[in-house]
């Protein structure tokens, strides 16, 4: 209650705003939705040609969409199905290496390669075509999500996430330490810290060459997987098992007592996270140039729920503003734009030091502020503001024999 | 109080508010609704005992039979054939552990009250080490320190670090939990999680990015004595016999004082305790102070025993310490205690045996085992979270 609390003064302009708003949405015809989508994608796809090719803020960009893809993926575990996932980076670890394992000279006992083009078409290792390779993320991430799913099923809340994280450690240890993993041959299973570097750049003809200073391809590739995710989250959130899922985690006993199979829907939400989290993973592992175990740290996984919290738990447009706006954060606000700061202000360190505490500082405030989130779900901006929800609620829990 | 808790144990809705939370003496089981969930229940206990038993059976059975090498003697290998490394183990384990079990009891008794995972904790304690090591700069303690400075010092230490590290806590819950005791669930964990993040990077800016080697004041690898052949040094005895006091203390303000007895309540039903005139609000800031207290000592124990403060160490520990907590039965001081003293066993064996870079994923490992068989741990009652 005492969240909602500062919100009530501003409570006849915001009944003031929601009227405006209706009545700009009665006067707009009826394609404007469409339009606006449209505009946006057209705008979307002519970006680049506004910004330098090899700017910090493109590079930023592909990132933000990049952190978008795993925000979307983990807001269908968190926010649609209501499962606390702490491990998520266990499923960006498990798609980056299916980029190393399968687009790369790694595993240099093997010669196989499937529709690949130029310098990866005479190498030695696996090489697969990268639409193939995200495939194949999407597939070893699905199944890993149904692993870890498994032994949550009877479990409920904190202790969801408690597995979850020891999922994504175990993962982050096995990606450490793999490096000491024999496989046959002399291959390992990981490089370790050391990382699996020189992996194979995408190859889509007609939008020019992946590399580092040419950053628009990548750009357009991200783009347009984050339009197909989006597009996925849409359909799938007004689907049957959409609907299952928000009922699951609105009250499991009446979901299942209304038919609703909770092993299966709960499992799916698992794997069709995760494979976003792969799909994100192997394309920041090639975008990287390199899979380093280094990378697939705890504090990435809370990184990625910050910005499905932030955005606002259960809402697609959320998921996606906060994974851009945390994206922006980090990888263009923190080390470009504020990093002298502090030592301009005579502090003996930098803003890149102190970007979890940042972090750590925004989730605080936010949840304080507007636990909601930025644009949030409409079932769940119920739940939190109005005070008859609470108060059944608390009745329900209180009367329960 | 403990006998109001053992008469609503059995209805199956008895532990919604996690009931018994903070009995320091194991209690029974709640009778069986149904007989499949008796065996269910019986079988996972026995399960995890079997779990646990696994690791220290098998290496004892390889000591025996395939034998170790104890040192090198005139360039040929010792072997010997005896249980005494695996005894070195459990000591250094047993004292490694109570470093977790008084950060388990953090976990516990802040769970017990309002079932939030406090993720903050850990980095809790980090914050004891910093300001022990800190502290002893400022005293002047160093290696020429005689015993007399030492000792007093020490006590001082311990004293400034478990007030530091209690009142923080206390501030965490005041800031970023009490304002969100009506919110959904997640919201307390996401801002627990920020603070978490928070310390880490004051621990950062305090002391560096890497480990900071400190002043070994108590020559913590001097052997004391041997138990059957196992050399028994300061460092072990140090953390028992700060945590062992510690723990009977808490114990008994928790079962004997007005006080604990508003805790007990307030855990069972904060509604009600609240309606008997129990200060709830005061009461959960009394159970983050003690919480935080405890942390503070084992951060102290910590930097005299591993000597050296990192940043990142309360991360770890924390998880570790919550993975005893929820082992021994969140909840459950004496369960805390005991998931402790395990877990430490289970990292020193990991430690020694399949080297320290697979301890996390060995100790998290257990984690998933317990969750499948047993979720809500050795002594702990059922919930209805890990039902």
């Amino acid at each position: 209650m005492s969240a909602s609390g500062p919100t009530e003064g501003f409570g006849e302009l915001r009944a003031q705003l929601r009227e405006w708003r209706a009545g700009i949405a009665r006067r707009l015809p009826p394609w404007s939705g469409r339009a606006l989508a449209g505009a946006l994608v057209v705008i979307g796809i002519l970006l680049p040609f506004v910004f330098s090719n090899n700017s910090g803020f493109m590079n930023a960009t592909i990132i933000a969409l990049a952190f978008a893809v795993m925000s979307l993926g983990l807001n269908i575990v968190v926010g649609f199905a209501g499962l606390l996932d702490l491990g998520y980076v266990a499923f960006y670890a498990l798609g980056a290496y299916s980029l190393g394992w399968f687009g790369s000279d790694f595993f240099f006992k093997a010669r196989v390669h499937v529709g690949v083009h130029g310098v990866a078409a005479t190498e030695q290792g696996i090489h697969l075509n990268f639409i193939l390779i995200l495939i194949a993320a999407a597939i070893v991430c699905g199944i890993a999500g149904i692993i870890i799913g498994l032994p949550t099923l009877r479990l409920r809340g904190d202790y969801i996430a408690i597995v979850t994280l020891a999922f994504g450690e175990i993962i982050g240890v096995i990606a450490v330490n793999g490096q000491s993993v024999q496989i046959g041959g002399g291959m390992t299973l990981t490089a370790g810290n050391l990382g699996i570097s020189a992996v194979d750049a995408p190859y889509f003809p007609g939008i020019g060459q992946f590399n580092l200073l040419n950053l628009r391809p990548w750009y357009w590739l991200i783009f347009a997987i984050v339009l197909i995710v989006v597009g996925v989250n849409v359909r799938l959130r007004d689907s049957r098992l959409g609907r299952a899922w928000v009922a699951l985690r609105e009250d499991e006993v009446a979901a299942v007592s209304m038919g609703i199979p909770s092993v299966r829907t709960k499992l799916s939400a698992y794997a069709i996270g995760a494979m976003f989290g792969g799909v994100s993973g192997a394309f920041l592992g090639t975008y990287y140039t390199t899979v380093n175990a280094g990378q697939f740290q705890f504090g990435f996984s809370i990184f990625i729920l910050a910005m499905v919290i932030i955005g606002g738990l259960g809402s697609i447009w959320g998921a996606l503003l906060g994974g851009m706006l945390l994206g922006y954060i980090n990888n263009w606000l923190i080390p470009d734009v504020l990093n002298d700061l502090p030592q301009k202000l005579g502090l003996n360190f930098s803003m890149t030091e102190i970007e979890y505490g940042i972090f750590g500082f925004l989730l605080v405030l936010v949840m304080l502020l507007r636990p909601q989130g930025l644009i949030p779900e409409r079932r769940r901006k119920l739940e939190l503001t109005s005070e008859i929800a609470a108060e059944d609620a608390q009745l329900v829990e209180s009367t329960a024999p | 109080m403990r006998e109001g808790a053992r008469s609503s144990a059995p209805s199956p809705y008895a532990s919604l508010t996690a009931v018994e939370a903070h009995s320091v003496t194991p209690t029974l089981p709640a009778p069986a609704a149904r007989p499949l969930a008796a065996v269910r229940r019986a079988s996972g206990r026995w399960g995890l005992i079997v779990a646990l038993l696994a690791l220290p059976i098998y290496y004892g059975i390889r000591d025996l039979t395939h034998g170790y090498q104890a040192g090198v003697v005139a360039g040929h290998a010792v072997v010997h054939h005896d249980l005494s490394r695996l005894g070195f183990n459990f000591a250094q384990g047993l004292s490694n552990g109570a470093i977790w079990a008084l950060i388990a009891i953090g976990y516990t008794l802040v769970y017990g009250i309002i079932e939030l995972i406090n993720f903050a904790h850990g980095d809790v304690f980090m914050i004891g080490s910093m300001t022990s090591v800190g502290l002893w700069a400022t005293l002047g303690l160093g290696l020429s320190t005689g015993p007399a400075g030492l000792i007093g010092g020490l006590v001082l230490t311990l004293i400034v670090s478990m007030l530091v590290c209690g009142s923080l806590n206390v501030l965490i819950e005041r800031v970023a939990y009490r304002p969100l005791r009506a919110a959904p669930k997640l919201a307390p964990l996401i801002t627990a999680v920020g603070f978490s993040f928070i310390l880490q990077n004051v621990g950062l800016l305090w002391n560096g990015g890497s480990p900071f080697g400190v002043n070994d004041l108590i020559h913590q690898g001097q052997t004391v004595f041997h138990i059957f052949g196992v050399p028994i040094v300061r460092g072990y005895l140090l953390a028992l016999a700060v945590m062992i006091p510690l723990v009977f203390a808490l114990g008994g303000f928790i079962s004997r004082t007005r006080a604990g007895k508003a805790m007990r309540a307030t855990a069972q039903d904060p509604e009600a305790a609240r309606l008997m005139g129990i200060n709830v609000n005061q009461t959960i800031s009394l159970t983050f102070l003690l919480g935080g207290m405890l942390a503070g000592a084992a951060g102290l124990i910590y930097a005299l025993y591993e000597t050296n403060v990192w940043y990142f160490q309360g991360f770890k520990a924390g998880l570790i310490a919550f993975t005893a907590a929820v082992m021994g039965g969140i909840g459950n001081v004496s369960g805390a205690v005991l998931g402790g003293l395990i877990i430490g066993v289970i990292q020193a064996l990991s430690d020694a045996r399949m080297g320290p870079q697979w301890t996390e994923a060995v100790v998290f490992g257990y984690l998933i085992i317990i969750m499948i068989l047993r979720p809500r741990g050795l002594l702990g009652e059922e919930t209805r979270e890990a039902g």
